[in-house]
């Protein structure tokens, strides 16, 4: 038995990997709450998809791949905003349009590279087990600049997001809180595609956040829940990993859903298992 | 709770009026929702915003809040261009415009009210829980603080959203449609609320449809569509002719007992 529990940090890679998941974790579950309690999960998978272009013209060039994702991310996010702003479109029209044209471009230059097939699949569904010592530090230093960001506007961040309307009356600078958000969202998907690679990125913003909102009625306690179970979907997902020989980011994200499908069944308050109390009246009470 | 810093300068002779609003223009796109709108309501007043539909009334308080600019006219708050007035403004939105499922209690909601008095980077202190706790407990709220929101009845809900509107602190405050949906106790309990803010020398101009409310317990009456029909007291605008006008259907004025009630056709 504690074969099977200690065996695999035994390898200094695994070490690595749960070290990397659980700061995504965490980072993910705090910026993730606004994701889900905004609505946000289409634009996460737009930007997660729109960093490649930014790390293909990043490898071409030579330079960093973290700051071409960043670039790439925090670009197209700026792109959506100012688009549907200026252009009169639907939100999620301007994320379609945006992401699937920074997607492309990173095809395109990725086809004239040599060797790409590699690069291209460990940046699609995630190495975590091949985080390094240097990935390790870049996840730290990029995770506490968002979490500090977090803690210091979250005053902002919440009355925004719940009455935009009302924060606006009230002074705040709303477009600017806005586009701070998905500024910080673009740099949680640039560390989190390095855990678990662009496909399931919103996977991990969105799910264990999720799963929290069934069960706490809070957004910060939402944030810890998150943080809680992205890291416990993590640990588990890595022995069965290590156990089983499936692909790691799979393997945690599935745990995500199975933590989320438990929840959904059983939440004390919400689960499907009870019978339905009749809510307080949550609509208005007449048109 | 009336605090200094919003209350008006002193001024020369006379006080101006709360609200002041001359040849307003304003609207959406190339569309025009309000017409050279003119009418001022006096410091203390409870005025009635009355109007169909689509009249422009949400638009009115809007561009009052300045959060829609106007093309053309003026708005002064307390002889002050809104610019320099945002903290004496309370707004309430309609009831229809807030996320009801998103994870915050109503304290939450409450102390969201003092955030544009205390700018960024600042938490709330002492002072402020003390207001969103008095205010709770003004709107009759203070045991359910620790609810999430979507947990409340409909008219609790409504009183939330006015408890937050308190505890901005405003000498005027603009509530958008506060009597929709809420039965003849709330509505009871809402105009008492009222008229103690009136009394404390609060101003208040509130849109609704319910015009027998407006002609026996408010001070003013401004009838919109699009344009100003009338403004004034109640009792003496709310005619047939400027109902018929506002509202563009035959409605009837009936005085009872010195009360005035409106009836539609």
């Amino acid at each position: 038995m504690s074969d099977l529990l200690f065996d695999p940090w035994a390898s200094p890679f695994m070490v690595r990997a749960l070290l990397a998941l659980l700061m995504v974790s965490l980072v993910c579950a705090v910026v993730g709450s606004f994701v889900v309690v905004r609505g946000m999960a289409f634009i996460g998978e737009g930007l997660a998809h729109a960093s490649f272009g930014g790390v293909a013209v990043a490898f071409a060039l030579g330079g960093s791949i973290y700051l071409g994702a960043a670039v790439g991310a925090v670009l197209t996010a700026l792109a959506i905003g100012f688009v549907s702003r200026r252009a009169a479109l639907k939100f999620d029209t301007a994320i379609g349009i945006m992401f699937v044209g920074a997607f492309a471009l990173g095809i395109l230059v990725m086809s004239r590279q040599q060797g790409y097939v590699v690069d291209l699949t460990s940046f699609v569904f995630g190495n975590v087990l091949g985080v390094d010592r240097s990935d390790l530090v870049l996840i730290a230093a990029i995770g506490a600049l968002v979490l500090v960001l977090v803690a210091v506007f979250y005053k902002e961040l919440l009355f925004t997001s719940y009455d935009p309307t009302m924060a606006a009356a009230s002074g705040l600078p709303v477009a600017i809180v806005q586009y701070g958000l998905l500024g910080l969202l673009g740099l949680t998907i640039v560390i989190a595609v390095k855990a678990v690679g662009i496909v399931l990125v919103v996977a991990m913003l969105v799910t264990p956040a999720a799963t929290a909102q069934l069960l706490v009625q809070r957004l910060h306690l939402m944030m810890a829940l998150g943080a809680v179970i992205g890291a416990l979907s993590s640990l588990t997902g890595l022995y069965l990993s290590y156990h089983a020989n499936v692909a790691s980011s799979a393997a945690v994200v599935l745990t995500a859903t199975c933590f989320f499908l438990l929840a959904f069944l059983l939440a004390p308050r919400h689960g499907l298992l009870w019978p339905r109390r009749p809510l307080l009246g949550g609509a208005p009470e007449a048109g | 709770m009336a605090s200094q810093d919003s209350d008006p300068p002193p001024g020369w002779g006379v006080a101006p009026p709360a609200i002041d609003l001359r040849d307003v223009w304003a609207g959406y796109n190339s569309h025009a929702a309000l017409e050279g709108v003119t009418f001022s309501i006096e410091r203390g007043c409870l005025a009635g915003l009355v109007g169909p539909n689509g009249s422009g009334k949400s638009t009115l308080l809007k561009v009052i809040l300045g959060m829609l600019h106007p093309w053309r006219g003026e708005v002064r708050i307390f002889g002050q261009p809104i610019q320099r007035s945002r903290l004496a403004l309370g707004y309430m939105p309609q009831l229809e415009l807030v996320d009801w499922s998103f994870p915050v209690t109503v304290y939450d909601v409450v102390m969201m009210g003092r955030y544009g008095r205390l700018g960024p980077l600042r938490r709330p202190g002492r002072h402020d829980h003390d207001i969103a706790q008095q205010c709770l407990e003004q709107v009759g709220l203070a045991d359910l603080a620790r609810r999430q929101i979507g947990e409340l009845s409909g008219g609790q809900q409504r009183r939330v959203l006015i408890a937050r509107t308190l505890a901005q602190e405003p000498s005027v405050l603009l509530l958008d449609e506060p009597f929709t949906g809420v039965d003849a106790t709330g509505e009871h309990d809402l105009l008492h609320l009222f008229n103690d803010l009136r009394a404390q020398g609060k101003t208040l101009l509130v849109s609704t449809h319910d015009l027998s409310c407006v002609a026996g317990c408010f001070d003013h009456a401004v009838c919109l569509n699009r344009k100003v029909i009338a403004f004034g007291e109640p009792r003496t605008i709310l005619t047939e002719d400027v109902l018929n006008a506002t509202f563009e259907r035959h409605l009837l004025l009936l005085n009872v007992e010195g009360k005035a009630i409106a009836i539609h056709e």
